[in-house]
């Protein structure tokens, strides 16, 4: 070294500084300091709604009157109640069904994207709309489309002479549930298709010509080749997808609010319905924790679906 | 194994023509290494034969199959690509095996196939790798196990070896030329490289522009070039090339633009008056005699030592087994093999 700094000169205990001064020089310290804004606003808008949410299943809170503990009554309750029961039902219903549809017509459809179709970015951006679109709008248009009157799907059949009467979509309980599945179908498919669409695209075209030239079909090199090597994201889209199906609320709070009989009451909405406009928020609460053993479930899933495959680690060099 | 015949191809990628008619005839067992600089059409026309790229016009014959609407999974080729394509989610054992399993070959058919060729390759201790755990040298080489494994009648290689570093290129080089000497299957490989076609090809197309330049054996090419474009890309460091004319005053001389005079042998075939290039490889310049040049830089390499000067007022490369004691700006006296001359008409570019 040509230049060496003259070592600082060793402060007197008196000269040591103010707390800023040696806050500053505080690698811990600052560390905290830039940690704490986020830390604050995970706690006011995360923990604390959660926490409130898990003690006041532990209450008999009603709105405008303050509740006492009541340890797992609500519970009990609900291990009673059919109503509940079906909505648990309902949602499993819903989420394995919606799921499934939309994983198979999104991969089909992220397919298809993949290849070289003409118009290739229109039809890209447009298949994004329906995830664009503000639920309740989309949920709208749907109530328009399924109306017991004025329905486009069954003046159209009327139309082609295959019905003689509208269709009763969402006044009978399994014409509701499947018109509800559609419609969050319709509305999920984008996210499934355009992210597996970037999962397609990380694939090198040159794997699927070395398979092609080693003698594979078309079949055998989506079986053998595109679907191992998507596995991983076709993991993390789904875990999202079912776990936004699983708590979904606005279409079916749109469309149905839960009817006909309950036949759509999902957990969310079951929760909502028991806790504001019944006014039981400890009951509510409680039917809101109890989805959780649920998605947790899911995530834990995904979390070991997710784990880096043997292919995936890399080497020592 | 089988010849492979390319009669008068063409590509086009829409009103853009990439392959403009290509006449090539390769023999059964033969190495021919497709060279030509970026751009040239020679991988469009090594994937044309593979299958990947359509076929607009001509056709293109495996043995004496045409097989312009032959899709690839049934030419019974196989092909090393640049960045060897290995399939990431597969052992190197898999890997090789990927083209038996979907014929559903057994067990032991599969290892019966696939061990030979990890053994010659030197891969029997990797076959439970993952192609990520494996260094570029042996990815390289997986590639071509599973090449080797299917047993195929026509090898293609993609520029295979331009993702190694410079040493590692040289045995692999060495390697794929002791493999096909082994397995004496048709090859045809693509390279920019033209080092790596003198060293490896039985014979050479050169390419350029969707058009080929020559087709002949390395040295062959390096001889007797038979325009400018060939002259200048075989061979390194590349041939000294000098405009001027034949001396007027004398026809057995070569005059440079700026007056220089320059030796020719007796019958050459220039024509007075024409404006010639004088090609001259750096090894046909020798030390002593009448031409004067100015040393620029010298490089030694031990054996030789490549220096770079200039007669008259062009820039030549010369190559000298002699050590020289010159420095820079000192002048030598050269003197050039009048035998070992190239004379191109500079307007054609073609060899007189």
């Amino acid at each position: 070294m040509s230049v060496s700094a003259a070592p600082p000169p060793r402060a007197s205990r008196a000269s040591r500084g103010s707390f800023f001064e040696r806050l500053s020089q505080s690698r811990n310290g600052l560390g905290l300091l830039f940690m704490l804004p986020a830390a604050v606003f995970l706690l006011c808008f995360l923990t604390y709604p959660l926490g409130l949410g898990a003690w006041l299943g532990f209450t008999d809170t009603m709105i405008g009157r303050p509740g006492i503990f009541v340890g797992l009554e609500n519970y009990e309750y609900l291990f009673r109640d059919r109503v509940f029961w079906l909505s648990v039902f309902n949602t499993l219903f819903y989420t394995a069904i919606a799921s499934i549809l939309k994983f198979a017509l999104g991969l089909w459809l992220a397919i298809i994207l993949n290849e070289n179709l003409p118009f290739k970015t229109f039809f890209r951006a447009v298949i994004l709309l329906p995830w664009v679109v503000p639920t309740v709008l989309s949920a709208l248009a749907f109530w328009w489309i399924y109306d017991s009157q004025f329905s486009i799907i069954s003046w159209v059949l009327m139309q082609l002479g295959f019905i003689d009467a509208p269709i009763n979509f969402l006044g009978d309980p399994w014409n509701a549930r499947f018109s509800v599945i559609a419609a969050n179908v319709w509305r999920g498919i984008p996210f499934v298709a355009i992210s597996l669409l970037a999962g397609l695209q990380t694939i090198p075209a040159s794997l699927h010509e070395a398979a092609a030239l080693d003698g594979a079909t078309s079949w055998q090199r989506f079986r053998r080749i595109t679907l191992p090597l998507l596995t991983p994201i076709i993991a993390v889209v789904m875990t999202f997808s079912v776990l936004f199906t699983f708590t979904d609320f606005q279409l079916i709070y749109v469309l149905t609010k839960g009817g006909p009989v309950n036949a759509t009451h999902l957990m969310a909405t079951l929760s909502f319905q028991r806790g504001i406009p019944g006014g039981a928020l400890g009951e509510g609460a409680a039917i809101a924790v109890a989805m959780v053993p649920f998605l947790l479930a899911a995530i834990l899933f995904s979390f070991f679906g997710l784990q880096r495959r043997k292919w995936q680690q890399g080497g020592n060099d | 194994m089988a010849s492979v015949d390319f009669v008068d191809v063409r590509k086009s990628f829409g009103a853009h023509a990439v392959i403009k008619g290509v006449n090539v005839h390769i023999d059964d067992g033969e190495f021919v290494i497709l060279v030509g600089p970026s751009g040239c059409g020679k991988s469009t026309l090594l994937r044309m034969l593979a299958g990947l790229e359509h076929i607009s016009g001509g056709e293109i014959r495996i043995g004496e199959r045409a097989v312009n609407d032959v899709p690839p999974k049934d030419r019974d080729i196989a092909m090393v690509f640049q960045n060897y394509a290995l399939y990431p989610h597969m052992s190197v054992a898999d890997n090789m095996a990927f083209s038996l399993t979907l014929k559903g070959a057994s067990k032991s058919e599969i290892e019966t196939k696939v061990k030979p060729a990890a053994e010659i390759l030197g891969l029997s201790h990797l076959l439970d790798r993952y192609p990520r755990q494996l260094s570029g040298g042996q990815r390289q080489r997986v590639a071509m196990g599973r090449a080797i494994v299917r047993d195929p009648q026509v090898f293609l290689f993609d520029e295979p070896l331009s993702n190694l570093d410079a040493k590692l290129r040289v045995s692999m080089r060495t390697e794929i030329k002791n493999l096909h000497q082994r397995l004496t299957t048709t090859t045809v490989y693509v390279t920019h490289d033209q080092i790596e076609a003198m060293t490896m090809a039985d014979k050479i197309v050169v390419m350029q522009d969707g058009r080929i330049e020559q087709i002949g054996a390395p040295l062959e090419l390096y001889d007797r070039p038979n325009n400018l474009f060939v002259a200048g890309f075989i061979g390194s460091p590349a041939m000294n090339m000098l405009h001027g004319r034949l001396d007027p005053a004398d026809p057995q001389r070569f005059v440079t633009g700026d007056g220089i005079a320059l030796p020719l042998a007796p019958g050459h075939r220039g024509t007075p008056g024409t404006d010639l290039v004088y090609g001259a490889r750096p090894e046909a310049i020798h030390l002593g005699g009448a031409i004067p040049m100015e040393v620029i830089v010298i490089e030694p390499t031990g054996f030789e030592s490549q220096v770079l000067g200039r007669i008259g007022a062009s820039n030549v490369t010369c190559v000298f087994r002699e050590r020289l004691s010159v420095k820079p700006g000192e002048r030598i006296d050269v003197s050039i093999d009048p035998a070992a001359v190239h004379l191109f008409d500079a307007g054609t570019g073609v060899r007189l």
